[in-house]
């Protein structure tokens, strides 16, 4: 099946080189994808298709325009490669536009694991009894769990192909599942929170006993939270919000921010943006990793960025376009969906794991607040402000001492980056972007 | 079959004895009731930066969605070539939810004519030259740069959609409809020295391009978005705490959607997880407050003639004053609740399941002069423009970003602050409305709701309120300097 996806996308770069284009890429994508949700032991839904689509890019000079389509029948190509460079004829001159350099091209070697057989080999049972093993372990860990609003398992094998005019074409496969349950507990008010395990491997998967019971945990520890007087204290951010936190300074160090000045991390290049426990990478490599891929979306190699060393900013991440505009080398950050042309998207992007274990931060604080969850989209990359609703624990002594809900938690991520004082050393890679536990002080915690 | 849109019979050679088959294969196994989801959708956008036109794209995309209900179970499946073995494999794998003798659908298909249309449109963008899109974001791109010096950076985004649906029910109904989607956005960059801030602001609706003239020219909202930006160079910290907050009109109905909106969403509250379950006929709001969702507004983005369960949308009160009279109803959640259904079944695409969405939701207007709730305020914010929000269903508590705000003092508008998030819960916030204003305004037609991965568009819309106490997320303590 590879060279059969590979074989389209060369071929439709063929043809629009020969209807008149300059340079062109084509990626595409097929996907076999299944969920279910069971719901206090009874499946609620159960979702299977498998769909396919690609996208065009084509060159006239340094103008360039894109499309994409699930019709793979030739009449349809044939239109989409003319309408394309139709559109190609009014968008402006960009001189930074262009495929990569020749020379660049080329795809990592070894397996990077990003595909398993034991996904697809899972039976339809096998899915759903993971979801119901997972829920009846929550619905069964405590009285005062007495609800759910669900339990699911999904599975998704893949295939992605690129082609582009300067002869490079290549392939992978990749796989992916996931079970999780979402547990309600009441004791007066009600709360609900999840756990899920996700892996590119079934066999990697905890058990649905275990993410159950950590669904309950998490759900019923949120009982009886209450809102706290506004103050200034030291904020934990536990393995499950931390990432977030990772995921603004990706957002401040993408390239196409960097070049229109919308990033608080913009000319910071070389300088000192955190303290010394903060280190950052972006691997594309990492084995199993949900960030790792063979090449990018314009068919660079794959490797490890470092972007924050020990509080200096050594890179910010790039793709072609955004490379030539800071005259820069591309970092092989080219994420390509099928709908538009190559936009920049992290491999695995982490902050390497510091020398304290989640308990050792607790018992470190004496009054403070400990995250487990971030809601709302309050952030400004543009100005670094930091605004985001928040649920978690109060914390005494060093103990859990209360839950706590309804605040925000406030500051600026430039000086939140000056102020990381511990960095945990339970790093997990459980999505594209993580991160182990943070504490940091001089936020503003808002509440009565 | 009427005067349904034959789109998809002409274009795809469909038949009525197709869609029979179809429906057949999917009551295969049993089950009540089956349906079938056609959709094509041709969208177009556009980028402008740095003054360039960077990026045009173009694209289809086409396929149908098969759904079986069984008893409270769904069977799903789709597929994105629209040839009649690929739809009956999808009828048969969705067919599998359910385990029983073949139920023979009986009834005849018959085309429900629409009995309005509510968005009327002489020529539809994907008919329009793409010079004449173009126009829009290079409009907009030369009048922020002209707002202001200052303005440093512009990006305008213009994005189309044209959607071509069918929906064939086992109960014998066809439905089809045409949706047209527009908009356009602008974002700013402001620079003083090193101080650099952001705006943004934008428009559309399901409308034609002759949609952006006047108030709502391309100019008219890269004016907005650079002023905005250029507000906030003077902005200072936000107050942090409990205090009085007045929402301006429009885009700040938000906290409906996030506070109320979900909430009253039918499939949470049948199964009991959502803070308002059980909670209907009760007071969940002061007496001064009456919310709708209302998916027949002509024009509006949140608007459709049919939900995409092929049911006629409706004006919807959920709270009448103060009094939780109704929740947001899809054809599953009605038929296990026998309740009437609301018009309220929205999914994304082809590829998504059907679930009860929001509308367009607002607050009608009330008695109060705006400048007299202002007055009426000694120490508050007042929160003019919103960003994003989300809400806990559950638990009921809700955030939404002020990307405007403002401090009260003594009666009066002064100085403009960073944004911040605001949170509350959303069985309470609304029975401390203490003032709704005569002004009631809906939003500018940008709206996009997420959830359970689906995104659809909505309107929300809102006069101005005062709410008595409300958590503001900045970083100034009361008392502090910025908010003394």
């Amino acid at each position: 099946m590879e060279p059969q996806l590979e074989k389209i996308a060369v071929e439709l770069v063929d043809r629009a080189m020969r209807a008149g284009a300059t340079a062109a890429d084509v990626t595409v994508h097929e996907s076999d994808d299944f969920s279910t949700a069971l719901r206090l032991g009874q499946i609620e839904k159960l979702k299977e298709a498998a769909s396919k689509a690609l996208g065009l890019r084509v060159f006239r000079g340094v103008r360039s325009a894109s499309s994409f389509s699930s019709d793979f029948s030739a009449q349809s190509l044939e239109r989409l490669v003319e309408r394309t460079l139709a559109m190609a004829a009014v968008t402006s001159e960009d001189p930074a536009s262009g495929l990569p350099d020749a020379a660049l091209l080329g795809s990592s070697v070894g397996d990077l694991e990003l595909y398993s057989e034991d996904v697809a080999a899972l039976s339809t049972e096998e899915r759903i009894d993971y979801a119901r093993r997972a829920e009846q372990a929550a619905l069964s860990a405590d009285p005062r769990i007495k609800n759910s609003e669900g339990a699911w398992f999904e599975a998704s094998v893949g295939r992605k192909a690129y082609a582009n005019s300067l002869g490079f074409a290549g392939s992978y496969r990749s796989s992916y599942c996931a079970g999780s349950v979402a547990p309600v507990a009441e004791d007066g008010g009600m709360q609900r929170d999840y756990w899920y395990s996700v892996s590119r491997r079934r066999s990697a998967l905890e058990s649905p006993e275990a993410v159950g019971r950590k669904a309950a945990e998490r759900t019923l520890r949120k009982l009886g939270g209450r809102k706290m007087a506004t103050c200034q204290v030291p904020v934990i951010f536990d393995p499950e919000t931390a990432p977030s936190l990772v995921g603004h300074i990706f957002e401040a160090v993408r390239g196409d921010a960097i070049y229109r000045s919308a990033s608080f991390l913009t000319g910071k290049l070389n300088q000192k943006v955190a303290n010394e426990r903060v280190t950052i990478l972006d691997d594309g490599l990492r084995p199993g990793g949900f960030g790792t891929r063979p090449f990018d979306g314009e068919g660079i190699p794959s490797s490890v960025t470092p972007v924050v060393e020990k509080g200096v900013l050594s890179n910010y991440l790039l793709n072609c376009y955004t490379a030539r505009k800071l005259n820069m080398r591309t970092t092989g950050n080219a994420s390509r969906g099928v709908s538009g042309p190559p936009n920049v998207g992290p491999k695995n992007f982490y902050m390497a794991p510091g020398p304290h274990s989640a308990e050792e931060i607790r018992k470190s604080v004496k009054s403070g607040f400990y995250v487990t969850e971030l809601i709302g989209f309050g952030v400004n990359i543009v100005t670094g402000d930091y605004s985001r609703g928040a649920a978690g624990m109060w914390i005494e002594n060093g103990e859990f001492a209360y839950p706590v809900e309804e605040v925000t938690i406030a500051g600026n991520l430039a000086e939140m980056l000056n102020h990381i004082e511990m960095v945990g050393s339970d790093l997990e890679f459980r999505s594209a972007i993580v991160a182990p536990t943070l504490m940091i002080s001089g936020l503003t915690v808002a509440g009565t | 079959m009427g005067n349904t849109d034959r789109f998809f019979f002409d274009r795809f050679g469909l038949t009525e004895a197709n869609l029979s088959q179809y429906l057949g294969a999917a009551l295969s196994e049993g089950g009540e009731y089956a349906d079938l989801y056609f959709e094509h959708t041709t969208s177009s956008s556009l980028l402008v930066d740095e003054s360039l036109v960077k990026t045009a794209t173009e694209g289809i995309s086409m396929g149908c969605g098969v759904r079986v209900v069984a008893g409270e179970q769904t069977g799903y499946a789709y597929t994105d070539d629209l040839a009649p073995e690929k739809i009956m494999k999808a009828a048969r794998i969705a067919g599998r939810i359910a385990s029983g003798p073949a139920r023979v659908s009986t009834v005849g298909l018959s085309a429900l004519d629409a009995k309005h249309n509510f968005y009327p449109v002489a020529l539809p963008s994907t008919d329009r030259d793409l010079t004449d899109k173009l126009k829009l974001v290079v409009q907009a791109d030369t009048a922020a740069r002209a707002y202001d010096p200052r303005i440093k950076q512009v990006r305008a985004t213009y994005g189309d959609q044209i959607r071509h649906v069918m929906i064939a029910g086992s109960d014998g109904r066809v439905v089809t409809d045409f949706q047209p989607l527009v908009r356009l956005n602008v974002f700013t960059i402001a620079q003083d020295g090193s101080n650099l801030q952001s705006g943004s602001s934008g428009g559309g609706g399901r409308v034609g391009l002759e949609f952006f003239s006047g108030e709502r020219s391309p100019e008219s909202f890269a004016k907005e978005a650079a002023r905005q930006a250029i507000i906030q160079l003077e902005a200072r910290e936000a107050p942090a705490g409990e205090m009085e907050v007045v929402l301006g009109p429009g885009w700040p109905g938000i906290l409906l959607h996030e506070a109320i909106g979900h909430g009253l969403e039918a499939d949470f509250n049948r199964k009991g997880i959502s803070a308002f379950s059980g909670k209907m006929g009760q007071r969940v709001a002061s007496d001064i407050c009456t919310v709708v969702d209302d998916g027949t507004i002509p024009s509006r983005r949140g608007s459709l003639n049919v939900d995409d369960e092929g049911e006629p949308t409706q004006k919807t009160t959920l709270i009448e004053n103060g009094i939780l009279r109704a929740y947001l109803q899809d054809k599953l959640s009605s038929d296990i609740t026998r309740t009437t259904r609301t018009g309220n079944g929205r999914r994304e695409s082809y590829e998504h399941i059907p679930m009860p969405r929001m509308t367009n939701t607002y607050m009608l207007a009330g008695q109060d002069a705006p400048d007299d709730i202002i007055r009426s305020v000694k120490r508050g914010l007042y929160a003019a423009n919103f960003g994003g929000g989300q809400v806990d269903i559950t638990n009921g508590k809700f955030v939404f970003s002020a990307s405007e705000a403002y401090l009260i003092e003594d009666g009066r508008i002064t100085t403009p602050v960073k944004g911040a998030t605001l949170i509350g819960d959303g069985p309470t916030v609304l029975t401390r409305v203490t003032a709704v204003g005569n002004d009631l305004k809906l939003d500018p037609g940008i709206g996009t709701c997420g959830k359970d991965g689906q995104s659809v568009p909505v309107g929300v819309g809102i006069p101005t309120i005062k709410v008595s106490s409300l958590t503001v997320g900045g970083t100034a303590p009361r008392g502090g300097q910025s908010f003394a």
